[in-house]
């Protein structure tokens, strides 16, 4: 695999923000109540991400190291302002159900994490790709959550009613859970699993293994 | 090379620089696309209120619906009648509550919908035909379990009956508080009445579990909330509010007596 090729794909499954370096969990959390949300979030970080990671790249060898941090912080923080105000143009509807989590990308350790690490150390193309993977990493994520959350919480795809529910004369009788933050940490945990027993690789050694007894016979 | 980005010259000149041109695009974007943002706002607004009246606006120019059915007046709380703003085009309830002129500070006694700030002027809304008002829509607002619920609710023109109550921003716990957006629970406004026979103390309010239509009472009740009884409360609290004497009372007596 060409190392383009490479950078761009690594993040869906291999290496994964959410599933291996658990990144940006919290965000992940909030906004998989439905796939609306989730497809719009995962392109709102991925345009950050990606471009945040450009222009820190651009300017790196200016960068005075002391305080990289904070001119990271400054171009990220833009550009995220810009992205609000778009939506709150554009996506009038899908900014109102996203509110404050927008506007906390910048806080999202998948940006932050990113220009620091790859973005300091590399030409701002390959910067770039870098930043659309590692977005769509988290989007295939959100995208997966999201999916199950409001297939089995609401009976619906993109709004569009799939399972009928009882409440309006169906038959299927939605999972409050589902709706609820903490689901999101069920499904998260379910696609680490999965992702996990088809690359073996990503399997951590275990941190601390329990001792044997060694008075087995003394109860 | 590090050493050279590291003197104090270069760090002052690199942040600057990085700072101006930030803000200067951060400013553009926030400029250029603030009429949009305002245009959203207002539709939304303007969509939420025929929503409430009932007006049928599907694939229709909301804009142009709301101006031809829709009349804007401004209401002084305390007296009932109608009013002037300074500036109408840029007058906001939400604002005016806080401002020590505009505004006043709720006692905790009568705050029922727990909002603390009140503006004395609100606006209200008429469906009008030939000078009789068919309906009224009110803004209410007031504190559920995580938020405040901002929303309308319409009333026929017997200044009684609901047609129809909607909230437009809200962020209740989805699938349970956030039930307040089901068409289905709104379905049961429509026809209820606010007040009990001649008098101007709100009625209205949710009940624990499903209404009993056979009941007396059941013109002033709504099936609460499942699984959502403070959301429930918040609602039954903030229409009480907004319905009694601290809010619409007054006025809706003086339309009622003939005129405000």
């Amino acid at each position: 695999m060409s190392a383009t090729k490479d950078v761009l794909v690594t993040p869906l499954f291999k290496n994964n923000p959410i599933g291996l370096q658990i990144l940006g969990v919290c965000s992940a959390l909030a906004v998989t109540s439905n796939l609306n949300t989730a497809l719009v979030m995962t392109l709102a970080v991925t345009v950050v991400t990606a471009f945040s990671n450009m222009f820190v790249s651009l300017i790196r060898n200016q960068m005075p190291s002391s305080v990289r941090i904070i001119c990271q912080m400054t171009i990220i923080a833009s550009l995220v302002i810009v992205v609000d105000q778009i939506l709150k143009a554009y996506a009038y509807d899908v900014s109102k159900q996203l509110s404050v989590f927008v506007g906390l990308i910048i806080t999202n350790c998948i940006v932050m994490g990113r220009a620091e690490a790859f973005a300091m150390k590399n030409p701002p193309g390959i910067s770039f790709l870098d930043g659309l993977g590692n977005g769509l990493g988290y989007g295939v994520v959100l995208i997966f959550v999201g999916f199950l959350r409001e297939l089995f919480g609401a009976g619906k795809l993109f709004g569009i009613e799939v399972l009928p529910l009882v409440n309006d004369g169906g038959w299927y009788l939605a999972n409050g859970l589902m709706l609820l933050p903490p689901s999101a940490f069920f499904i998260i945990g379910i696609f680490i699993w999965i992702v996990r027993s088809f690359d073996k690789q990503q399997v951590e050694a275990p941190e601390f293994e329990l001792a044997k007894n060694s008075k087995k016979e003394a109860v | 090379m590090s050493a050279n980005n590291d003197s104090i010259g270069k760090t002052i000149t690199v942040t600057v620089l990085l700072c101006v041109v930030c803000s200067v695009i951060v400013s553009a974007a926030a400029v250029l696309l603030k009429p949009q943002q305002i245009a959203n706002k207002n539709l939304d607004r303007q969509t939420n209120i025929l929503a409430a009246a009932g007006v049928d606006y599907q694939g229709k120019s909301i804009p142009e619906l709301f101006e031809s059915t829709i009349t804007k007046k401004y209401v002084d709380l305390a007296t009932g009648k109608y009013t002037e703003v300074a500036d109408p085009a840029r007058y906001d309830a939400k604002k005016a509550a806080k401002d020590s002129e505009l505004g006043i500070k709720l006692d905790k006694a009568k705050d029922l919908a727990s909002i603390k700030y009140q503006a004395k002027v609100m606006p209200v809304y008429l469906v009008e035909d030939n000078g009789q008002i068919e309906k009224v829509i009110l803004p209410i607002h007031g504190y559920g379990l995580w938020s405040t619920l901002y929303g309308f609710i319409a009333l026929e023109g017997d200044l009684n009956t609901v047609v129809g109550l909607g909230f437009y921003s809200h962020a209740e716990t989805p699938g349970l508080g956030g039930e307040v957006d089901n068409p289905n629970w709104k379905a049961l406004w429509p026809g209820k009445k606010v007040y009990p026979e001649g008098s101007m103390e709100p009625a209205l309010g949710l009940i624990k579990g499903s209404v009993d239509s056979s009941s007396a009472k059941a013109k002033h009740q709504i099936d609460g909330l499942s699984g959502a009884t403070l959301t429930s409360n918040g609602v039954t609290n903030l229409v009480h509010f907004w319905m009694g004497s601290n809010g619409y009372a007054p006025f809706l007596a003086n339309l009622k007596a003939g005129g405000a």
